[in-house]
C-alpha cells in the first residue's frame, strides 16, 4: 500500500505549508488521480485539487508527482515508489494544497493574441489548406495549456514578465498556420527580453510536456523567424 | 454584478451562445464551476457532422440526407423540424469554426476532410485527427478572448433566482473566494453539459459531467425531457472507461469476438457492419459478452492493426496515446480491449429550436438541454453539431429578447436565493449523520449501471425506483462537510451528488412508464417500438418523491416512422 505525501496549505491559516501521508490501497491501472480521489472521498475531505476528464484532455489535474511534473490522470501509481510524494505546480500563488493561481498563467497566453487574425476574408467556402502546411500545425496545436511547462521552467520562476513556454508555443502555433496573416506583429510581439530572448534554452517543457510537444524548439524556430524578419526588414524591434 | 445575458457553461455551447449573443450587442457574462478550457467538450475526438461533400465518396451529399439519417437514427422519436434546422445549418456553421482557425485535418485540394460515421448515408464526419472537440474547444474559447467576453471562472452555480414566474439569476458559489455570490441577469442559459456520472462507475463522462445542470432548473420547476434515453458507447476501454472513438471503426477498425469473428455481421447488413449506429452496436457486444464470446466476461476486442502504423499514427494518434497510457497496449500490435460504457444523455431540459423552456428568462443549449434532435438515439458526430447550432441559436435568440430590456434586477429572488444557499452549506457543515456521500453516489452508480443499462425490464427497474429512493433518504444524513474556506471541494462533489440522485429518478421512472423498445431504450419484456402508443416525448415534472410523468408529441414532418434497418 503506497504512502502519499501530500502537500498541504491553506493560507487564510497561520500554520505554514506542510505534508500530510496518506496510505493509499491500490489496485492494477490505478492512476494518481484516482489516488487523490480515494483521499478525498475516504480518508480527508478537506484536500483540494483540480480535474475533470480524467483522460489526459482538459489539463486540469496537472501537479508535481515524485520529482516530475505532469498530470495526475495518465500517471500510473505503480509506475512510482512506496512514498509518493505530491506538490502543486511551482511558480504560482497556491490558494489552497493543490490548487494555484492560474490568472498570470492564462493572462500571458491572452497577450499573444491567441486567435487567427486571418489573411485573407473569409468566401463562403473554408480556407484551402493542404495536408502539408496542416502538419506543421502537427506538434503546436495539441497544447492542453495544463501549465505543466510553465511549472517546470525556472525562468517562469524568476521573471514574472516572462511569457512563459505555453504563450510562445501558441504564438508560433499562429505564425506557422498558412492561414494567418500577422506573422511580423507576432513576431514583433515575442522577440524581445520578455519573449523568446529571455528563454535560456533548459529544455524542462519539453521534458515534461504530457503531450510530448516542444515548447523548447518552438522558441528556437521562433528566433530563427524573428532573425529572418530583422534581416529582411520586416521586423521593427530594438528587442 | 449584472449582465444582460448569463450563460453557465463553458463548454462548445456555452462559449457558442456566449458569442452569438456578444455579436448581436448585449453585455454578456459566461460562468463555469472550471476554467472552460477544462470542459468535456474537448474530450469529443472523432468530429462534426456536415453535408460539406468533402469526401471522394460523399459529393452526392445533402443536408436532407443529414436530416434524414439523424431523424431515422432517433428512431424517430426527434423533433423533424428541429433536426431539419440542424442539419442545414451544420456547413455554415463548421465554415465559421474553420475560418476562426480550427485546424481540421484536410483533402490534397485543402479541403476539410471527412470519416465514415455510424448511421450515416455518406461519410460527413468532420475531423482533426482524433481530437476534433479539443481544437474545436480552443477555437471558441479563442475567439471569446478576442471579444474579451467576462469569464467568470471557477463559479460554481448552485441555483436559480426566480420570482413570479421569471428568473433573474443564479446564485453561485466563489471556489476562489470560498463565498456564495448572487449574479442578476435579465436571462440565463444553461449549457452544463451532461450527466454521464450519474453512472460513475461506467462512463465515458469526465467528473464534472453530473447530474446538476438538468436538477437545478428541474428543481425550479422546469420539466426534463425524454430522460430515459441514455446513450451507451460501444466502444470504452476497459477498465477505465475512457471514450475509444467512433473514429477507430470508421477508419476501419474491427470488432472481435473471443472466436475472432466480426460478429457485427450477425446483427446487421454486411455493407454496415460496425458502422451500424450506437446503441445497435452496443447491444451487439452485449449480447456477445453476455452470451459467452467475450474476453474475461466482459469485453471484445477493437481491432485496428489492419490498418497499419501509418494510419493509425496519423488519424488516430491520440487513441493510441490514451491506450499506451492507460493501458499500456499499443493498437499498432494488440487490439484494444473495449465495452459498452454510458456516454451521452439524450434528454435534458425541456427548450425547443431558440432555447425557450417554460420559465420565463430561461434558456438551454447543448448535451443538458433537449430540443430534441437526437429522440432516442443520437447519430456520433452530432453531439458537437448541436452543441455549436443551438448554442448559436440560442445566443441569438435570447439577445433578441434582452435588447433594449431595462436592467431588472430582483433583488428579493437573488437575496433569498442567497439566503437559501448559505443556509444550505450550514446545514451540511453542521449535520450530524454517518453516510459517506461517495459511498450513496458509488451505489447509485451501480444500480444505474446494473438495472438502468443496455438491457432493461421491469423488475430491475422498478427495484432501481426504490434503490434510489431509499438512497435519497440515507443522503439525508450524511456526515458533515468541512468548512475548508476556499475550494470546498467535497462541498462542490455533495452538491453534485443531489443533482445526480434526482437526475437518476427521472432516467428510473421514465424508463420504468416507457412500456416499448425505441434506439437506446431497449426493454426485453417491450422489446418492439410501438408508435401508436409511444411515439411521445416523455416529460418529467419534478417531486421530491415520485416525478411527474407526462407526455407530449413529437413534431412530424417529410418523413414517416419505418422499421429501422440497417
Amino acid at each position: 500500500m503506497p504512502t502519499f505525501k501530500v502537500f498541504r496549505y491553506n493560507p487564510d491559516k497561520s500554520d505554514p505549508p506542510y505534508f500530510q501521508d496518506y496510505e493509499v490501497p491500490d489496485h492494477k491501472g490505478m492512476t494518481v488521480l484516482e489516488a487523490l480521489y480515494y483521499i478525498l472521498e475516504n480518508l480527508d475531505p478537506t484536500l483540494a485539487f483540480r480535474s475533470s476528464c480524467r483522460m489526459g484532455v482538459c489539463g486540469s489535474c496537472a501537479m508535481h508527482i515524485d520529482g516530475q511534473y505532469g498530470l495526475a490522470c495518465e500517471t500510473q501509481v505503480a509506475s512510482l515508489g512506496n512514498k509518493i510524494t505530491i506538490r502543486p505546480l511551482a511558480h504560482m500563488k497556491v490558494i489552497r494544497d493543490m490548487v494555484v493561481d492560474l490568472d498570470p498563467f492564462f493572462a500571458q497566453y491572452e497577450a499573444i493574441k491567441p486567435y487567427l487574425i486571418p489573411q485573407n476574408a473569409p468566401g463562403p467556402r473554408e480556407y484551402a489548406q493542404t495536408p502539408r502546411e496542416r502538419k506543421k500545425l502537427d506538434i503546436l496545436v495539441d497544447c492542453i495549456l495544463c501549465a505543466s511547462c510553465y511549472g517546470s521552467c525556472p525562468v517562469v520562476g524568476t521573471d514574472e514578465k516572462y511569457l512563459g513556454p505555453h504563450a510562445l508555443l501558441k504564438a508560433l502555433r499562429f505564425i506557422d498556420d498558412s492561414r494567418d496573416g500577422n506573422t511580423n506583429e507576432r513576431l514583433a510581439f515575442v522577440a524581445n527580453d520578455a519573449g523568446i530572448f529571455r528563454c535560456h534554452t533548459i529544455f524542462n517543457c519539453q521534458q515534461v510536456c504530457p503531450k510530448d510537444l516542444d515548447p523548447t524548439g518552438a522558441i528556437g524556430k521562433l528566433k530563427m523567424k524573428s532573425l529572418w524578419a530583422k534581416l529582411t526588414g520586416k521586423l521593427k524591434t530594438t528587442g | 454584478m449584472f449582465y444582460d445575458v448569463i450563460i453557465v457553461g463553458g463548454g462548445l455551447a456555452g462559449l457558442r451562445a456566449a458569442i452569438a449573443a456578444f455579436d448581436a450587442g448585449v453585455k454578456v457574462g459566461l460562468v463555469s464551476k472550471i476554467h472552460p478550457v477544462r470542459s468535456h467538450s474537448g474530450a469529443a475526438q472523432g468530429g462534426v457532422n456536415a453535408a460539406l461533400g468533402n469526401h471522394p465518396d460523399g459529393h452526392d451529399d445533402t443536408p436532407e440526407r443529414h436530416a434524414y439519417d439523424t431523424i431515422k437514427g432517433s428512431d424517430f422519436l426527434a423533433d423533424q423540424d428541429a433536426v431539419e434546422l440542424m442539419a442545414n445549418l451544420a456547413p455554415e456553421t463548421i465554415i465559421e469554426f474553420e475560418h476562426w482557425g480550427c485546424p481540421f485535418s484536410r483533402y490534397e485540394d485543402g479541403s476539410i476532410a471527412q470519416r465514415p460515421f455510424g448511421g450515416a448515408g455518406f461519410p460527413r464526419t468532420c475531423y482533426g485527427a482524433d481530437r476534433t472537440g479539443l481544437y474545436m474547444l480552443h477555437t471558441c474559447y479563442e475567439q471569446v478572448v478576442k471579444r474579451n467576453i467576462d469569464v467568470l471562472y471557477e463559479h460554481f452555480v448552485t441555483k436559480l433566482a426566480v420570482k413570479n414566474g421569471r428568473c433573474t439569476g443564479v446564485i453561485a458559489l466563489n471556489l476562489h473566494t470560498g463565498e456564495f455570490e448572487t449574479i442578476a441577469g435579465n436571462a440565463v442559459i444553461f449549457a452544463t453539459g451532461g450527466s454521464g456520472r450519474v453512472y460513475s462507475i461506467n462512463t465515458t463522462n469526465a467528473h464534472a459531467s453530473t447530474g446538476l445542470g438538468l436538477a437545478i432548473p428541474y428543481w425550479a420547476g422546469v420539466a426534463l425531457k425524454d430522460m430515459e434515453f441514455i446513450q451507451f458507447h460501444p466502444t470504452g476501454l476497459e477498465g477505465s472507461s475512457i471514450l475509444m472513438t467512433e473514429g477507430c471503426r470508421g477508419e476501419g477498425g474491427y470488432l472481435l469476438n473471443n472466436r475472432g469473428e466480426r460478429f457485427m455481421k450477425n446483427y446487421v447488413s454486411e455493407k454496415i457492419m460496425e458502422l451500424a449506429p450506437r446503441d445497435i452496436v452496443a447491444r451487439s457486444i452485449q449480447t456477445e459478452i453476455n452470451e459467452g464470446r467475450g474476453f474475461e466476461d466482459h469485453y471484445v476486442h477493437l481491432d485496428l492493426r489492419h490498418l497499419g502504423e501509418q494510419k493509425i499514427k496519423e488519424k488516430l494518434p491520440g487513441i493510441r496515446e490514451i491506450c499506451l497510457k492507460f493501458k499500456n497496449i499499443d493498437p499498432i500490435k494488440t487490439p484494444i480491449p473495449i465495452h459498452p460504457a454510458n456516454h451521452y444523455t439524450m434528454g435534458g431540459i425541456d427548450c425547443d429550436k431558440n432555447g425557450e423552456t417554460s420559465l420565463e428568462g430561461f434558456y438551454a443549449a447543448g448535451e443538458c438541454a433537449c430540443v430534441s434532435v437526437h429522440g432516442a438515439n443520437r447519430l456520433g458526430g452530432n453531439s458537437l453539431l448541436d452543441t455549436i447550432v443551438f448554442g448559436t441559436q440560442t445566443g441569438k435568440y435570447v439577445a433578441g429578447m434582452v435588447k433594449g430590456m431595462s436592467q431588472t434586477v430582483d433583488t428579493d429572488a437573488l437575496n433569498d436565493g442567497l439566503d437559501a444557499e448559505k443556509d444550505r452549506y450550514r446545514k451540511l457543515q453542521s449535520s450530524e449523520g454517518k453516510a459517506n456521500p461517495y459511498d450513496i453516489r458509488n451505489a447509485l452508480s451501480k444500480v444505474m449501471n446494473e438495472k438502468i443499462g443496455i438491457f432493461r425490464n421491469e423488475t430491475d427497474m422498478k427495484a432501481a425506483v426504490n434503490e434510489i429512493k431509499m438512497l435519497k433518504i440515507k443522503f439525508e444524513n450524511l456526515r458533515p462537510i468541512p468548512n475548508t474556506g476556499k475550494f470546498n471541494y467535497d462541498f462542490l462533489w455533495v452538491t453534485e451528488i443531489a443533482g445526480n440522485l434526482d437526475a437518476a429518478l427521472a432516467i428510473a421512472t421514465g424508463a420504468l412508464n416507457r412500456t416499448e423498445s425505441r434506439g437506446a431504450h431497449y426493454r426485453i419484456d417491450y422489446n418492439k417500438r410501438l408508435d401508436d402508443e409511444w411515439l411521445k416525448h416523455t416529460l418529467h415534472t419534478y417531486h421530491p418523491s415520485n416525478p411527474e410523468i407526462t407526455y407530449k408529441p413529437v413534431t412530424m414532418g417529410k418523413y414517416e416512422p419505418e422499421e429501422r434497418k440497417y
